[in-house]
């Protein structure tokens, strides 16, 4: 197979997942819960979109299908909400999509030049995707890390103060698997549960441990 | 100037475990939750308008009086706001990630202050980390019985709702992010009829407050509205956290004493900004996020003080201070922080959506050397479709503040810098290196 090839296989992967795409029965639970929390079920729809964000890296049709039943909207009430925000994708993506802040503070210390040496050494253009779905890149507006400029995020997570040659260190730690405990996989925002609720009149089990070694960093 | 040994909202930073449970109650926390419990609701508003708290969000309308405009109407609900995404502002980051009790312990404060039930904070989607700490720590604050039913054996109970954005800076803006809140695209909503005050989240009254601002209340609570007033002058009361980026040796955040501190003082202090990098002179600074008219030279020795910056032409705003030396090219500054507007603009008003494009376009062929010399009026003439008389405070003929926004910097750029746009149009090019890296455009 060449490299294109490979990468096409890749995406039609994606797009079919053999799973459906919907849901995990976890997932599910997880979706009731954040619903319960709202005195109005479709405010649930932002947390849902990053639910379901975290299971397949993008917002799958199924997923949008099944967000719509939940929350007893139409799919297109979901897709045309989803579509508004930039965090939300609606196409496959990158294992770790990177996002270069460009903006102001970033670029007076040289964003431009750390994104031209970027998309060197990934081979892509802002926008694009590399041909075995490892990184997309982004150029993102400010990241709210401007002290530490020129920054970017790996899904959500944030490194500052890059130059070419951090940012090639960055890309083979990120390959080989050394920074797995510090950037998660996409779902980045559904790692943390609400495990109480005054609404649905339950107390939860214990709290949540806040020891998870994961919100140490940084 | 403040002594920064004794900071308001920053104090638990220096602390690696900061966002803890364990270290909040060893450090004070909580106690001014427990405080306010032990007052009636009007002596908490009381204390709140005695400290005069101006809110930390941009707009600088002091807290106690928003929330005494509800007084009559029962306020149904409480939204946090810390979709922080202006241009350069990085202080909510911090306070939500670093020190997240202090931000529920100050949420739940005025949740009791306006007697609601239901409390939200919105925080940006980005900030994975902070959301997921907050989140966390609002775990533990309910099992620690400060969030909940009857918090800490009183008759008061209030549940609160951590809820993430997904990427959009509008939503920044109070009515957009109601509506985000409410699972729909982020369009900010025409008011009036929709101040959050009458029509807010689910069309019921709604208080809607800064990260900052909540932020500050746990020691209002705990040490007095009037100690808090007694620092800073006139109606720029307490401390605010500063962010400082740009062409510094040290940018960061620092939490100083309003007005008391200069802008030469946040940018050249030693302890402070330590200068600008190479010892290079000082050509333009922001003094409150991209979306206010830039200062330049003359206004260093001004304090960080909301009325004399709004008098100078221009605002605190969001309270982060960008610095531009001689070696930037103001043409690309401002055509940077047009795209952004841009980009972000939610495309409701055409002023706003064409408007930012053309100013974009405009200022792009200026810098990429294919300006004409007519560009400069029509600039200004765009600026002034989109806020009429092109003057501060900005005219408003759109939904929302954005778009009047954008031509703040654009239009204090061109007046105070007219010979730098000039001179691209002149040599065909920028004067400056590194020019060529906008013509491969990534936009
Ligand atoms: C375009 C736009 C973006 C805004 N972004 C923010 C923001 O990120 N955070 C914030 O607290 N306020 C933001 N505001 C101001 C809010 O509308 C609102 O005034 C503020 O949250 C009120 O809180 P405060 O009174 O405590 O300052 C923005 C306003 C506009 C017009
Ligand atoms: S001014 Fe701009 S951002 Fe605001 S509502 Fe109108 S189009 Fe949207
Ligand atoms: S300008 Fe890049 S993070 Fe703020």
């Amino acid at each position: 197979m060449t490299e294109k090839d490979n990468y096409l296989a890749k995406i039609l992967e994606r797009k079919q997942p053999s799973d459906d795409g919907g849901f995990s029965e976890e997932g599910l639970e997880r979706a009731k819960a954040l619903i319960s929390l709202y005195p109005k079920k479709r405010s649930a729809l932002i947390p849902l979109c990053h639910l379901a964000q975290g299971e397949h890296g993008w917002l799958t049709e199924r997923s949008m299908e099944e967000i719509a039943e939940l929350l007893e909207i139409s799919v297109a009430e979901v897709s045309g909400t989803a579509s508004f925000y930039d965090m939300l994708h609606l196409e496959p993506v990158g294992n770790y999509v990177i996002s270069v802040c460009t903006n102001i503070a970033c670029m007076l210390g040289g964003a431009y030049e750390l994104l031209e040496s970027i998309e060197e050494r990934l081979g892509i253009s802002v926008g694009q995707t590399t041909l075995d779905m490892q990184f997309t890149l982004e150029e993102a507006e400010c990241l709210g890390a401007c002290d530490t400029a020129p920054c970017l995020q790996v899904n959500s997570r944030f490194f500052g103060n890059l130059d070419a040659v951090a940012f090639d260190k960055l890309v083979t730690d990120l390959a080989s698997g050394a920074l797995a405990g510090v950037v998660p996989p996409h779902g980045v925002l559904s790692r943390v549960q609400r495990v109480f609720s005054l609404m649905s009149g339950e107390q939860g089990e214990a709290a949540a441990s806040n020891t998870d070694e994961t919100l140490g960093q940084k | 100037m403040f002594n920064p040994t004794d900071p308001i909202v920053t104090k638990r930073m220096s602390f690696e475990d900061s966002y803890t449970l364990s270290r909040f109650l060893a450090t004070g926390g909580y106690e001014g939750l427990k405080k306010a419990l032990s007052m009636s609701r009007e002596q908490v508003q009381e204390e709140v308008m005695k400290a005069s708290l101006l809110g930390r969000g941009g707009a600088g309308f002091p807290a106690g009086r928003k929330w005494s405009m509800l007084r009559k109407a029962p306020t149904s609900y409480l939204v946090v706001n810390g979709d922080e995404s202006e241009p350069a502002t990085f202080k909510d980051h911090l306070l939500i990630e670093k020190d997240p009790h202090q931000l529920i312990e100050g949420t739940i404060i005025a949740a009791y202050a306006l007697g609601v039930t239901q409390a939200f904070i919105f925080v940006r989607g980005e900030f994975a980390l902070g959301f997921e700490r907050l989140t966390a720590a609002c775990n533990e604050a309910y099992a620690h019985n400060a969030v909940g039913k009857n918090i800490f054996g009183s008759d008061f109970s209030v549940d609160l709702v951590i809820h993430p954005g997904a990427g959009a800076y509008i939503c920044g803006e109070e009515t957009s992010l109601i509506e985000s809140l409410e699972g729909k695209r982020g369009y900010p909503r025409i008011k009036p009829p929709y101040f959050p005050a009458v029509m807010g989240l689910y069309n019921e009254p709604t208080v809607v407050n800064n990260v900052e601002t909540m932020s500050n209340l746990p020691w209002i609570l705990q040490h007095g509205g009037d100690a808090f007033a007694a620092l800073g002058q006139g109606s720029s009361t307490g401390t605010r956290l500063f962010a400082l980026s740009g062409r510094v040796k040290r940018p960061g955040w620092y939490e100083l004493e309003m007005s008391k501190t200069t802008f030469r003082d946040l940018i050249y202090d030693k302890n402070l900004g330590q200068g600008i990098i190479g010892d290079k002179k000082i050509k333009a600074f922001i003094p409150g996020g991209v979306s206010a008219p830039w200062f330049f030279e003359e206004h260093l020795d001004m304090g960080l003080d909301q009325d004399a910056v709004a008098k100078a032409g221009s605002m605190l705003g969001s309270g982060s201070v960008v610095v531009m030396d001689e070696t930037t090219c103001v043409v690309r500054a401002s055509w940077r922080i047009t795209k952004f507007f841009h980009r972000e603009s939610c495309g409701q008003c055409t002023p706003c959506r064409e408007g930012s494009g053309w100013l974009e376009k405009i200022l792009r062929r200026i810098e990429e050397g294919s300006g004409r010399i007519e560009d400069l009026d029509l600039l200004m003439d765009v600026c002034d479709s989109i806020a009429p008389g092109v003057s501060w405070p900005p005219q408003q003929t759109t939904i929302c503040v954005l778009g009047p926004s954008i031509p703040s910097s654009i239009a204090s750029a061109i007046r105070n810098c007219r010979d730098e746009f000039l001179e691209h149009i002149k040599l065909g090019h920028c004067p400056f290196e590194k020019d060529h890296i906008l013509a491969g455009a990534h936009s």
